[in-house]
């Protein structure tokens, strides 16, 4: 197995990057980083408004410039960055992409950019302030969803052709296992592919219904329908992140991966417990049982298990690679990690946030707590703790090493102290803002509202001085924001030319044997559907016959 | 596996389990369940159906309230409630539009209003004062205008 790999890395070291695949990455990445530019900006003009500090001219919507945000950031940045790096990693693993597969990416890519024209057309227009999660009554332009089943059809382009590719592989190398990143690939592909069937539905009912040939939505119907997608999309991140941490840091640090047995286990109990999470969504809604929400709290503390087993797997690789180089002391591992390395510090700092921001999930999942917090802006905190630290961050610290290699150029000592600095105001502006959004969430300030007193309601007043850190946060990391894509556009066409490494985690020498049941995908694939239709057949069925609602545009 | 991971594994198990432990002894033996009635009812005749036909504060018993509520864009009906302090009260409510929440700043009162079912929430409010009461569910380009309150006497 050892040796195997190491022929393998040997092999693709001397073949060096496929410049055709090269260039799939590094478009999906070109997307990623402007969307995250344009994504950026919309945010601080949210952040200065909820402050009171800035009003919105009468042309611009806060709604408007919300929904944009949500959708450049929760879809547009995350989904390209983790179809660009996947296809690098399956490049890399799997001796270069197909040329089938190839065609394929790019068709989904091109499917993708026309989905997004399309979505963000009647935005601009104001005819589709409806926020990411579109929830029904509310009718944006037909157009709108016409534009997201395009996305969805290029995520399917997407997943289908990553499946071919590890599909060839197994046929050609039967009895071996995946390379580690690409048996990630295949649980983020397998995640994207099935939690994005039941928004396609979602969006099939609501297109005759916004053109106005059916004149009733089920309301709560649709509402689940997005939910069993919304938050598995938002875990398909965090497991691309997970990625990275299991696989590409042990190398970065000098050290071997954790149990690949146990890396393995958590990328499938993350395949198979993920869809139910979505559930937590709807703690207080009515038209389902409290029985039944009761058991979405079990289906969603799940979830909980993977991320603890992989806090402790972490530290632990921190530890025995630091002990390796001499470290003495309880803690003193802590010193030989190679803090000044961007590879490192910023994937680093986005697994710390992932200690609030994963137990705020576990609080936020128990039903009485989330009625304290549900739809308030401690919701807000929490997400961009998770989203836009934890794998913001992760994704960043990949494509500090990742755009250089694909680029034919190095990271070199300066852009990675850049690189660092700019990792530092990302994150202290936004835990700025986290922090104050939790605080004032407690507080009962509510989320996706602009900036208001309620009529110089003394309660309201009250929280004026928490969301001054919203926009400090805010401009701190609009800096960030602009200094990390100039960072990024650099390393992809200006800096020195050179050969940069793929970091590959290898195992550790006395590792035991894998078992052989982790590659049986159909089962892992039969399991979660069995799992899926425990928490969703009940609900489901129940909906069906509901009174419809007939659209209404409110803004 | 190492003494130290099966701790930690241990630990890891028995939070989450205890959460959930907690969560359903709350949930159904202080009947301390999140809003979850099921009722439906047409959206588009709220209007004329019982008892949305005529919302107001009713007394139903001793300190006991029932607040009949309809929600719509950006308003709240009845609003500016008044009801003596210790009173329990029931808010039994629907929306006549889109989805909109229902939140009463400083206490839990939190529940989704959404068209076609009727949402209840039950609150006892032990302390004088005015509560500040606003749609937590993005509804529209109003939405920052709607709140109301509830005074406690």
């Amino acid at each position: 197995m050892a040796l195997a790999e190491t022929i393998k890395t040997k092999a693709n070291e001397a073949m060096g990057v496929n410049p055709l695949d090269a260039k799939i990455s590094k478009s999906y990445f070109t997307v990623t980083f402007l969307a995250l530019l344009i994504g950026g900006i919309l945010g601080l003009v949210q952040g200065l408004n909820r402050a009171g500090l800035f009003e919105l001219p009468s042309w611009l919507n806060y709604y408007q410039v919300l929904t944009a945000h949500g959708l450049l950031l929760i879809l547009v940045f995350t989904a390209f960055f983790t179809i660009g790096y996947f296809y690098a990693g399956l490049s890399h693993t799997l001796g270069g992409l197909l040329p089938k597969v190839r065609k394929m990416v790019w068709i989904g890519f091109w499917m993708k950019i026309v989905g997004f024209v399309f979505a963000v057309v009647p935005i601009i227009m104001n005819e589709a302030s409806v926020m990411y999660t579109f929830y029904p009554p509310m009718a944006a332009s037909p157009w709108f969803y016409i534009g997201l089943v395009f996305i969805v059809l290029g995520v399917w382009m997407a997943a289908f052709g990553a499946f071919i590719q590890v599909a060839n592989w197994r046929k050609n190398h039967k009895g071996q296992h995946l390379p580690i990143l690409s048996f990630f690939a295949t649980g983020v592909f397998v995640l994207l592919f099935f939690s994005s069937i039941p928004v396609a539905i979602e969006v099939f009912m609501i297109i005759p219904w916004a053109f106005g040939w059916m004149e009733t939505i089920n309301v709560m119907l649709s509402r689940t329908l997005f939910w069993a997608f919304g938050h598995t999309l938002v875990n398909i991140w965090y497991m691309t992140a997970l990625s990275a941490w299991y696989v590409i840091i042990p190398k970065v640090i000098g050290g071997k991966r954790f149990s690949d047995t146990l890396t393995r286990v958590v990328v499938i109990l993350l395949v198979v417990l993920n869809i139910p999470g979505g559930f937590h969504h709807q703690i207080i809604d009515p038209g389902i049982s409290e029985s039944v929400k009761y058991m979405h709290v079990f289906m969603s503390l799940a979830v909980g298990f993977p991320s603890l087993m992989t806090a402790y797997a972490m530290f632990s690789v921190f530890e025995r690679t630091g002990r390796a180089k001499g470290a003495k002391g309880l803690f003193g591992f802590f010193k030989k990690l190679p803090w000044g390395d961007v590879r490192f510090l910023a994937p680093f700092i986005a697994m710390v946030a992932f200690i609030p921001a994963g137990a705020g999930g576990i609080v936020q999942t128990t039903n009485q707590l989330d009625q304290v917090v549900h739809n308030s802006l401690w919701i807000v905190g929490h997400f961009h703790l998770t989203l836009a630290m934890t794998v913001a961050l992760t994704f960043f610290g990949v494509a500090y090493w990742l755009i250089p290699r694909l680029s034919g150029r190095v990271l070199t000592k300066k852009m990675n102290k850049i690189g660092v600095i700019t990792t530092i105001i990302w994150t202290i502006g936004m835990s700025t803002m986290a922090i104050a959004m939790h605080l004032v969430g407690l507080l009962g300030s509510p989320r996706r509202t602009s900036y208001t007193t309620y009529g110089d309601n003394a309660t309201a007043l009250g929280w004026d001085p928490y969301l001054i850190f919203l926009a400090v946060g805010g401009t701190l990391l609009i800096v960030a924001v602009v200094m990390q894509v100039y960072n990024m556009f650099h390393l992809m066409f200006r800096a020195p030319k050179g050969e940069e490494e793929f970091p590959i985690g290898e195992e550790e020498e006395n590792a035991s044997k894998t078992p052989f049941w982790t590659e049986r995908w159909s089962r892992t694939i039969l399991i979660m559907l069995i799992i899926v239709a425990m928490a969703y057949v009940i609900p489901i069925v129940d909906f069906i016959g509901d009174p419809g609602s007939p659209p209404f545009k409110t803004w | 596996m190492h003494r130290h991971e099966k701790i930690w594994l241990t630990l890891s198990t028995a939070m989450i389990v205890g959460f959930f432990l907690i969560a359903g002894y709350q949930t159904f033996a202080l009947e301390m369940g999140p809003p979850s009635h099921s009722e439906t009812i047409d959206p588009q005749k709220v209007d004329e159906i019982e008892p949305f036909d005529e919302p107001g504060v009713y007394e139903v018993g001793e300190n006991k309230y029932e607040v009949v509520m309809t929600l719509q864009i950006f308003s709240f009906t009845p609003n500016e409630i008044e009801i003596p302090a210790g009173s329990e009260v029931t808010f039994t409510m629907t929306s006549k539009d889109v989805t909109h929440g229902f939140q009463i700043a400083g206490t839990n009162v939190n529940a989704m209003v959404m068209p076609g079912y009727i949402s209840k929430i039950t609150q006892t409010f032990n302390e004088p004062g005015e509560y500040l009461v606003l749609c937590n569910e993005y509804c529209g380009a109003g939405h920052q205008m709607m709140s109301t309150t509830i005074t406690v006497k």
